[in-house]
């Protein structure tokens, strides 16, 4: 978990140097803290012998972070509706959801092994949909 | 910040007042600890002060949803006091916000338990 804290560290300092403002640092900080979580957690599954791979780019219109595993991988479409009635008092399960609530875009990449996410935010302040 | 509880009565309602952050390893256990230790002493008005709680992760939100249900379960009453704003927005994105009894003002909160 200790690199997770220095993920989530390193994409709010870079959110901070392309000028987001604090909702937009916390959204994109939340969001790969979120992903760095997934990939060591249920990717990896805690396996000091498998490696979580994370890239931040700054394309100068989007800021961009690609956090990949060594996991079994998974299917984004068939994790649960968090929203859901029969879903809402569960204890877990908001992960992706979140990701894709405050990104601007989320992909998902199978790699076998292993899934890759790549969060984009865009920079341009009139993108967001 | 890791999370720090202090707890005090007010009015037959314990308080728990939190500051720090609400994660995965960063608090989720403390709070858990910290309900059941309640629950397990019979306490039923159990109140949250999450005013000086800075970040929250899916897992924290996990961790409130939990305390929760513990609550329900065993017959007490979880309420919440003073969310930051960015714990109000998580909530409200993941319609948590429905779920919960929240209020800004502790004195309102305490009598709400009566």
């Amino acid at each position: 978990m200790e690199s997770v804290s220095e993920i989530e560290k390193a994409a709010e300092r870079m959110a901070e140097e392309a000028g987001l403002n604090e909702d937009e640092r916390f959204h994109v900080s939340m969001a790969v803290r979120e992903a760095a979580v997934n990939a060591v957690l249920h990717g990896n599954q805690y396996d000091p012998g498998r490696k979580i791979t994370v890239v931040f780019e700054n394309t100068g219109k989007a800021l961009v972070f690609t956090i990949a595993d060594q996991g079994n991988g998974f299917v984004p479409e068939e994790v649960p509706d968090p929203l859901s009635p029969e879903n809402l008092l569960r204890g877990t399960g908001r992960g992706i959801f979140l990701i894709r609530q405050l990104m601007d875009e989320v992909h998902f990449r199978q790699l076998n092994p292993g899934t890759e996410l790549r969060l984009v935010k865009h920079l341009a302040p009139d993108k967001k949909t | 910040m890791a999370l720090t509880i202090a707890s005090r009565e007010v009015d037959g309602v314990t308080v728990l007042d939190l500051s720090g952050r609400i994660t995965l390893g960063e608090g989720s256990v403390q709070l858990r600890d910290a309900i059941r230790d309640l629950i397990s002493k019979g306490q039923k008005k159990i109140l949250l002060n999450l005013g000086e709680v800075n970040y929250i992760d899916s897992s924290g939100l996990g961790e409130l949803v939990s305390a929760y249900t513990t609550a329900k379960n065993q017959g007490a009453s979880l309420k919440l006091l003073k969310l930051t704003k960015k714990v109000h927005d998580l909530l409200q994105l993941t319609k948590l916000y429905t779920v919960f009894d929240i209020s800004d003002d502790e004195a309102s909160a305490i009598a709400s338990f009566r």
